[in-house]
Parts: C-alpha cells; sequence; structure tokens
C-alpha cells in the first residue's frame, strides 16, 4: 500500500518533469523544460570567469528566470503583476529624499557605455548607456531606438513630485513598471550609485536639462 | 497677432524635426554608401588566400594537410561544406561548428595538442594572426552562393538547435540581457547601428549569411565565434569558451534559422 502510493507520487514528479515519455520507454524528444534546465547547465560549462565577470553572472533571480521561461511567448496577466510587485517592493528612495542631481553629470553617464564588461576596468565608474536606446537631448542625435523617445520627459509629464518619483523609481528597477521590461535595473542592481541616479534623474526632469528645452 | 507667433513657433518646430530627421537619415544614408564603396575590395580576400595556402600544406606533427579533413562533405571537400554547418560528425560523437571541426582536424590527424591549435583564437590585426580565423575565411568563402541546409532532421543537431533556441532568451547578468534583448524586434537600433531581428526567418538570414566578416574598425576578419563572443562581453556576461557546447547551439539555432537563404560571407562590415 505505501510503496504504491510512493510509486504513484514518483510517477507523478516524473510526469511532471517531462519524463512520462521515458518511462514509456519511447526515444521521444526532450520537453521545453527539460531543454530549459539543459540550457542553464550547459551555460554554466561554457562559460569562463573573465575580469570582474564571474560565472555568478548567470545564476538567475526569480525575475530572470520568469522573463527567460516566457520570453518567446506571451506573458501571463497573473506573472506579469507578480514580477511587476516583487520589483516594485525593491526600490529604495534616497534616506535625504533629494532625488535630482546635476543634469550635466547626468549627461555624462547617459553617454557612457562603460561598466561591468570582463574588458572593462572595475575601477572607472560605470555609465548608463541611455543613448544606446532612448533619445535625450535634440543635440545628440546618435540615439538608439530599443526604449521609447524621453525628449520632452518632463515637459510632456510635469514638473513635480510625482514625475520625479516615477523617473527615480523607472531608473531604479523599470521592471516595476514593464515586467520583462528591456532596461536594466540600474539601482536594484547596483549598476549606478544613489548620486549617479540623481544625475540622471535631473537630466530628464530639471527644467533647465536639454531634454526639456 | 498671437496666432501668427503660434503659426511662426509650430514652423520653426517643425523645421527643427526635419532638421533632425534628415541629419539621421543623412548619417544612415552615409553609413550605407560607405559600406557599399568598400564592398569592392574587401580585405577578407587576403584572410581567404592566406587560408587556402594553408589548406594544402602538410601540417602540424604529423605533417598532415587539411585535404583529409572531413568537413561533413567527405575528406578535404570545402566546396558547399560551410552551407551545411554545423553537424553532427560521428567520428567525434558531437555537432561541430567550422571552428571547432577545425580544430578537431588539427589535434586528431595533424598531431597538434588543443592548445596549440587554440592558441591564437582571434587575431589582433596585426602580428598575433590566427589560422583560425584565416581557415574560416578559406573554407567559408567556398560556400558563396549556396543555400543554407542545417540538416535540423538530423536528432543531434535538432537537439542543438532546441538548446541554442532557450539560450537565446536567457536572461542573465547585472543588466538582465539576453541576445533577444537587442535582436527580438523589427526596426531597432543601438545608437545609429541597426539591430537585426534574429527571431525572424529574414533577419536571422541575413545576419548569419555575413559572418564571417572584415570588421573595418578592427582591422581584421572575424569568425561567427568571435560574434557571439563579444556579444556576451556586452551583455555583462563571462568568457564564452570558444568552441563551448553552448556557443555551437546557438551557431546552430542561428545557421538553422538562416536555411534557404545563399551564403553570401566573408562580408564587411564597420
Amino acid at each position: 500500500m505505501r510503496i504504491t502510493k510512493v510509486a504513484g507520487a514518483v510517477t507523478a514528479v516524473l510526469l511532471a518533469a517531462g519524463l512520462g515519455g521515458a518511462l514509456h520507454g519511447c526515444a521521444t524528444a526532450p520537453t521545453d523544460a527539460e531543454t530549459a534546465a539543459r540550457a542553464a547547465t550547459v551555460l554554466k560549462a561554457s562559460f569562463s570567469a573573465r575580469g570582474q565577470a564571474g560565472l555568478d553572472r548567470l545564476d538567475q533571480d526569480e525575475t530572470q528566470k520568469l522573463c527567460s521561461e516566457y520570453a518567446s511567448r506571451s506573458l501571463p496577466a497573473p506573472v506579469a503583476e507578480q514580477i511587476r510587485r516583487a520589483n516594485l517592493a525593491s526600490i529604495r528612495f534616497p534616506a535625504d529624499g533629494n532625488l535630482v542631481g546635476d543634469w550635466k553629470n547626468g549627461e555624462k553617464i547617459a553617454q557612457s557605455g562603460q561598466g561591468f564588461q570582463f574588458s572593462d576596468d572595475p575601477k572607472n565608474p560605470a555609465g548608463a548607456n541611455c543613448y544606446a536606446c532612448h533619445q535625450l537631448t535634440p543635440q545628440e542625435l546618435s540615439y538608439g531606438t530599443i526604449g521609447p523617445s524621453l525628449y520632452r520627459f518632463a515637459k510632456s509629464r510635469g514638473f513635480n513630485d510625482e514625475t520625479r518619483k516615477y523617473a527615480w523609481s523607472k531608473v531604479y528597477n523599470a521592471d516595476a513598471f514593464t515586467a520583462c521590461s528591456n532596461m536594466p535595473r540600474f539601482g536594484h542592481n547596483r549598476i549606478l550609485t544613489e548620486q549617479q541616479i540623481r544625475d540622471i534623474v535631473a537630466l530628464l526632469v530639471d527644467p533647465a536639462s536639454p531634454v526639456n528645452q | 497677432m498671437r496666432d501668427m507667433q503660434r503659426a511662426v513657433v509650430a514652423l520653426a518646430i517643425a523645421a527643427a524635426a526635419i532638421s533632425i530627421a534628415f541629419a539621421q537619415s543623412s548619417t544612415v544614408d552615409e553609413i550605407a554608401k560607405y559600406r557599399e564603396a568598400l564592398q569592392d575590395g574587401n580585405p577578407a580576400e587576403l584572410w581567404e588566400a592566406r587560408g587556402e595556402e594553408m589548406w594544402k600544406v602538410p601540417r602540424g606533427p604529423n605533417r598532415v594537410s587539411f585535404e583529409r579533413c572531413d568537413l561533413g562533405l567527405g575528406p578535404g571537400v570545402v566546396k558547399g561544406a560551410y552551407a551545411q554547418l554545423p553537424r553532427y560528425f560521428a567520428d567525434a560523437k558531437v555537432v561541430m561548428d567550422l571552428e571547432s571541426r577545425l580544430v578537431y582536424c588539427m589535434v586528431s590527424q595533424q598531431g597538434m595538442s588543443e592548445a596549440d591549435a587554440t592558441k591564437i583564437k582571434f587575431g589582433d590585426g596585426s602580428a598575433r594572426r590566427s589560422d583560425i580565423e584565416a581557415l574560416a575565411a578559406y573554407v567559408t568563402s567556398q560556400s558563396r552562393g549556396v543555400e543554407m541546409n542545417v540538416g535540423l532532421d538530423e536528432p543531434h543537431v535538432r537537439d542543438m538547435y532546441r538548446l541554442g533556441e532557450q539560450m537565446f532568451f536567457y536572461r542573465g547578468g547585472t543588466h538582465d540581457f539576453s541576445c533577444a534583448t537587442c535582436h527580438g524586434e523589427d526596426g531597432k537600433r543601438i545608437r545609429l547601428q541597426d539591430l537585426p531581428n534574429l527571431t525572424k526567418t529574414e533577419g536571422a538570414q541575413k545576419a548569419y549569411t555575413t559572418w564571417p566578416a572584415y570588421r573595418v574598425s578592427q582591422g581584421e576578419l572575424r569568425t561567427f565565434q568571435w560574434r557571439l563572443n563579444d556579444c556576451f562581453r556586452q551583455q555583462r556576461f563571462p568568457d564564452l569558451v570558444f568552441g563551448s557546447e553552448a556557443s555551437i547551439a546557438l551557431t546552430t539555432y542561428l545557421a538553422g534559422r538562416a536555411n534557404g537563404a545563399a551564403y553570401d560571407g566573408p562580408a564587411i562590415k564597420r
């Protein structure tokens, strides 16, 4: 009786893991779940640590895991909500409450693609590389289009606390607003310092910033 | 009076918008013209010539040439071989891409150590020249115009293709990037660089069939192994091991998606 139960449970687990085919002894193709698990293992064995990029870069957090799993199909609404909620909870505001720094520094950070690559010297400050994906100031014509244009970011949203808070939060953790955003989570993953985020926020919200001209 | 002021402002804004659009499209046009001009004389030919010479001379401790190396169509057969790679090789019992097959022949036939065979995977544009890059340039040039036909019905190849597909969407690192972050949508750019959408047949075909390529900015011919390695560097991942299983899986995925298109390399890129 007990043995039957255990055997039943094992079968259930194996079936859940997609090994049903193997139990019946036929050479079926591996399931997506099996392939995904193997992909993670093979990736680990296929990279070597170099410079500042260790093998731990391949370890996925829950958000990365879910976003990979659903990358090639549509994200179910409850999963998207779960990702947004978890990432919203990670957002930290500066202790002094000051969200806006110097837009001129922000522009430099927005231009720089340095940082965290195995070829980068970790002693140099990282950039945010905003222009790789976004239009910002009208003076910079070499901008990418993976993200939306941020030209007139605050001019169109209003120069107010709500805009400043949103800018900070979005840069800090974009997944809090768009689950599985293409945008790095600059604050959550400690890519930028608190002061650097302030300066980027200034570039977006300062009425004097060329972004808002 | 106020209406007129408004009209003037509107006109000024429109003019500014047009000049930005113009400056941009003209930059893209200029780059396209530059590429076209370079296409007439592709320095990749120098790598192809060096690779052809290397293919025919006895090499390694065993003094054996590549004319005994089987790229899948029989010993020494180069014509059209690249268009069917990666493929499963029964002698090695694994799926191999061109670069890993070249290393296999150097080790198993020519008697070189694997360390020696892969000592210079990527050249530096001057003194440190890579034999693998030259050999890859020669072999790929012999598939120019040949239709890509990776054997996805073969179970090992099929398995690698599916593995590569999973890896293409694998997010990781400090920046949450996967291949799909940059190569999953139509008509996107990084700065002014157009990005192929590798999830679509047309994008994958255009991209895959133009590697290897002579990179003007580096003064070097780069193989597909290099392309993958440098993508992962920018993804903030660690160093993709040359010829590793993940590199073969991704190559199989992208080469398989290019099936049906005429191979068009080695090409020339910025």
